[in-house]
């Protein structure tokens, strides 16, 4: 029909990924066994792609308390607060989140995407000023789309680009309001936050941060990069989600600028959508009410992570710039980075395949999310077949040519050797995936 | 810098225009064929990275900030070096 011709482009992509393999954007899980495996076309996979960082998807306590909250509140609120009102759930998570920040005033959202649309589009109107970093989320791309705020980006990370722009923004009336992410999803990398926050204070900006993919993961007690780098009090506004440490689902804005509740009655995305059913309310509180003591949990989140980061390196993959619970495979052919991904999952492990323009620098990439749930050996089974499927399609080095030039003019023909190579390895891994 | 003739042949001797291909060639299809009528978006083999990629570089260049909407409006390479002479008079 004429009005799908414009998604032709897209068309084809999807058509072309399907034409080598599975389909990224279509997996459909036959069983979800745990934080970290499912069955996948009747097969045990690995999961090293589903932001689980904490591994609390399946803990008995959050469990217990959806299940108690859905037999004594129902299934839904059946509407927004504004509308049918907030239940007793909605006001002491908003209080425990505040908390939690040691922030005045909370807002919840029913995503974490509209966290994002809601706070920005919302904090800056008409007037003012949005300046974003290039790479940012789509969820702070769309809320630009609703504000009617002038957008301007700055360069990734690059806190003179953003004072440049500042600068030039110096005699303008109006709002200006900065927005970063703790951590950038496609790369893992961090946001330079006291220089941000220097440039911030030198042009009298105020600064928002997404801390999606750091709640739980970043700071002496969870809150995230701010936590972590001391400077939780130069924040204006913090935004972020359920949907991965803590396992759930739902957004929220937390901050300590007087006068945050009127937000609530001119935030289209908090105004005119459903509010989270009670369920979620009490998995997300018993799970954030974890996550400030989850010390062991985030040992293990950066040991599994480093163990991941150095293993593929040392394979001699081209990864993000930093160790971050976010480990990508920089890839610049897109048949062979299709054909790695495709192979990983073949193999028992779930990645992200992430493509441009979603992707900084136009880079495809491998992306791997870890978790706190994952083994030792479940990562060192994860970097073997990246390296053994990387090897096989040219994207590393091999390590043992001399050796098995050697062992190739001693025992038998290089068919033979690669053959038998691939066959323990499988083995191994299928032993492995099943354990 | 006064306002540029629409004449497209004036345009390729305007200072404006002609820092605009400088920053464009290094993300511009090497076969590109810049002209003031090619069309940024379909004309030059650039994606959308690569043409925030030359944003970045022309604004450096002129020290000069183009906002989002501003090039949503843009198509052609005429129409950005006309909005670069807008921004300059309301800066």
């Amino acid at each position: 029909m004429a009005i799908f011709d414009k998604f032709k482009s897209l068309s084809d992509v999807h058509d072309q990924l399907k034409s080598v393999g599975q389909s990224p954007s279509s997996l459909q899980f036959d069983e979800i066994i745990s934080p970290t495996e499912a069955v996948l076309n009747g097969r045990r996979t690995i999961l090293l792609g589903t932001n689980n960082y904490l591994g609390l998807t399946f803990d008995e306590a959050s469990i217990e308390k959806g299940v108690e909250a859905l037999r004594e509140q129902g299934t839904g609120t059946t509407g927004s607060r504004i509308a049918n009102g907030s239940y007793d759930g909605h006001k002491a998570l908003e209080k425990e989140l505040a908390e939690f920040y040691g922030m005045h005033d909370a807002i919840l959202y029913s995503t974490g995407y509209m966290a994002n649309l809601g706070a920005i589009g919302t904090l800056a109107g008409r007037g003012d000023y949005l300046l974003i970093d290039a790479d940012s989320h789509a969820s702070i791309h769309d809320a630009c789309k609703l504000s009617d705020a002038e957008v301007i980006r700055f360069r990734h990370n690059d806190s003179i680009n953003l004072a440049k722009k500042l600068e030039r923004l110096a005699d303008k009336p109006g709002e200006k309001l900065i927005v970063i992410e703790s951590i950038y999803s496609m790369l893992g990398d961090t946001s330079p936050l006291k220089e941000m926050i220097a440039v911030k204070k030198k042009y009298g900006a105020s600064l928002l941060i997404d801390e999606a993919h750091s709640l739980g993961v970043m700071g002496a007690t969870g809150r995230g990069l701010c936590e972590q780098a001391g400077v939780e009090k130069d924040i204006d506004f913090v935004t972020g989600t359920f949907s991965k440490s803590v396992g759930t689902i739902g957004g929220f804005l937390v901050s300590n600028v007087p006068g945050l509740d009127i937000v609530r009655l001119a935030s289209r995305p908090y105004m005119f959508t459903a509010s989270l059913p009670p369920s979620v309310v009490a998995t997300a509180r018993q799970a954030l009410s974890r996550v400030a003591g989850a010390t062991l949990e985030r040992t293990r989140l950066w040991d599994n992570a480093t163990q991941l980061y150095a293993g593929l390196k040392n394979a001699g993959f081209d990864l993000g710039p930093q160790v971050s619970p976010i480990v990508a495979i920089r890839l610049q052919d897109p048949g062979k980075a299709v054909a790695l991904w495709n192979g990983l999952l073949e193999a028992g492990i779930y990645t992200n395949l992430a493509l441009p323009p979603a992707t900084p620098s136009g880079w495809f990439l491998l992306r791997s999310s870890i978790s706190a749930a994952h083994t030792s050996q479940q990562i060192a089974l994860a970097v073997e077949l990246c390296a053994k499927i990387g090897r096989e399609l040219g994207l590393i080095p091999c390590p043992a040519t001399l050796g098995a030039s050697v062992e190739m003019m001693n025992v038998a023909s290089p068919r033979k050797v690669a053959k038998q190579k691939t066959k323990k390895v499988s083995d191994e891994d299928e032993a492995a995936v099943q354990a | 810098m006064s306002e540029p003739s629409v004449s497209s042949s004036e345009l390729l001797n305007d200072p404006v225009y002609i820092e605009v291909v400088k920053q464009l060639r290094p993300h511009a299809a090497k076969d590109a064929n810049i002209s003031p009528q090619a069309i940024i978006l379909s004309d030059l083999g650039m994606d959308s990275l690569a043409i925030m990629d030359f944003v970045f570089d022309l604004e450096d260049a002129l020290d000069l900030t183009i906002p989002e909407h501003r090039i949503a409006e843009v198509k052609s390479i005429a129409d950005l070096v006309a909005a670069v002479y807008l921004l300059q008079k309301e800066a």
